[in-house]
């Protein structure tokens, strides 16, 4: 960030993830993307049995595919205010993929429309791995976040 | 101080059979305690950098083709200094024998022992079939890093002329025998990116004038290993008309699956000037008034 600059805030879940990844040496941010690979969860079973309702992430160096859902938050509510889940797969042999998309799960899973919209995309810049894998490999998160918000935006019609 | 040679029968057929390994030997040589002695050091050099991290063959330390033997600003790989600090911290001495293995058959592998050439390292050997062989074949796989004693390894300066071609190299060069290692989607033009790397694109596609496309993967069998030398000749020597005095430049798109190829007519087919054209088409398809062509549709 150039000084000066205003830094929009990132969501107190991923602001939180954000700063256990500061407080780490490089080598010890890559342990704890692989905790964040080996800990996505599993597709659940209307997903895995239905590949076709997920999206593929090309941008990433590995398969990875995504679905968005939002929850309506019943009728007095605006799009805004329902709640956003996200479901992720990509294979073992992926792990920098898995540990980007477990970042994103834990910390904008169960946020509403409105949060993970307001998401900056530079967030995945935020996490000091652009040193640790290399700038070239972050584009994956990158892209990761861009298609979540326009899924999210799809599926809202916020 | 180096170690024997894998006597495997298969390798005996090749012009360099002291640059392959076969799981069988590394496993022996885990068993006899050799790995990770001065004499031996395994290195993992994967696609994905924390693949190495989520288990690796016992006593393998990590190498990152990225963060360890990239040049972190300027689009080259390291000097002299920098390459001493990462073998030496990886208990790597001038005189050690250092076995190579990854994923994707080997890629990064290769380019790694590509690299380890550009410093004239003597003893480098690719594990052959990588990762996924040693993985299928049921062998021990652990998630501890091995503590490596640091070594002294000197600074040697790089030799780039022999194998490596740049840009300029590469436009002198066209008319003699080029090898594309592309896909043929990449190769014909029709596609600006490998399948699946779109971030690694071009604003050109085709290849250079007079290039031949041989896709990398024919070199390697279904199980990642390398075919035979009898099989290696039919397609590079019979079917493109190479022979092991040409002077060769191979190339793909950022130089890693070129690096395959490169390691395939060097060492296994015993070319005598093969050079590597590392900046490949990331470079050639995006720069200013190079000659290109495309296939007719």
């Amino acid at each position: 960030m150039t000084a000066g600059q205003v830094t929009v805030p990132l969501p107190a879940a991923l602001d939180e993830i954000a700063q256990d990844f500061a407080a780490l040496s490089a080598r010890d941010r890559l342990t704890m993307l692989l905790d964040f690979s080996d800990g996505l969860p599993e597709l659940p079973q209307r997903y895995s049995a239905h590949a076709e309702l997920l999206e593929r992430v090309d941008e990433c160096q590995s398969p990875l595919f995504l679905v968005v859902e939002v929850e309506s938050a019943g009728d007095a509510a605006t799009p805004k205010e329902a709640t956003v889940r996200l479901f992720f797969q990509a294979p073992p042999e992926a792990p920098t993929t898995r540990g980007f998309a477990g970042i994103l799960r834990e910390g904008l899973d169960g946020l509403t429309v409105g949060e993970v919209l307001a998401v900056p995309d530079d967030a995945p810049y935020r996490f000091g791995l652009a040193e640790a894998v290399s700038p070239l490999r972050l584009r994956g998160m990158v892209a990761m976040l861009s298609r979540i918000k326009r899924q999210v935006r799809l599926k809202s019609a916020a | 101080m180096a170690v024997a040679v894998d006597a495997n029968r298969k390798f005996t057929d090749y012009a360099h059979p002291e640059r392959l390994v076969s799981t069988g030997w590394l496993a022996g040589r885990l068993a006899d305690g050799t790995v990770g002695t001065r004499n031996l050091v395994v290195l993992e050099s994967d696609e994905d950098v924390l693949l190495y991290d989520t288990g690796h063959i016992p006593g393998a330390v990590k190498i990152d083709w990225h963060t360890d033997l990239n040049d972190p600003v300027t689009r080259d790989y390291v000097n002299g200094e920098r390459f001493a600090q990462v073998l030496g911290e990886r208990g790597i001495g001038r005189d050690t024998t250092v076995v190579i293995y990854g994923d994707k058959s080997n890629w990064w592998a290769a380019y790694a022992l590509w690299v380890f050439t550009l410093f004239a390292h003597e003893d480098v050997r690719l594990l052959d079939g990588g990762r996924a062989k040693w993985v299928a074949e049921g062998r021990e796989i652990t998630r501890e890093v091995p503590s490596q004693l640091p070594v002294d390894y000197p600074v040697v300066e790089r030799n780039d002329a022999p194998i490596r071609a740049f840009k300029d190299d590469v436009l002198a060069h066209i008319g003699q025998p080029m090898v594309d290692v592309r896909s043929p989607g990449e190769f014909s033009g029709e596609l600006l990116h490998m399948p699946d790397y779109p971030q690694e694109g071009a604003m050109r596609g085709g290849h250079i004038p007079g290039a031949r496309s041989v896709p990398w993967a024919r070199a390697a069998a279904e199980d990642g290993t390398f075919k035979s030398r009898a099989d290696l000749e039919a397609i590079y020597l019979t079917e493109q008309g190479l022979a092991p005095s040409d002077d060769v430049v191979a190339y793909c798109r950022i130089g890693e699956r070129s690096s395959h190829t490169w390691f395939v007519l060097t060492h296994l087919l015993g070319f005598e000037k093969v050079r590597n054209y590392d900046g490949s088409w990331t470079e050639w398809g995006n720069a200013v008034r190079v000659p290109i062509e495309v296939d007719a549709k």
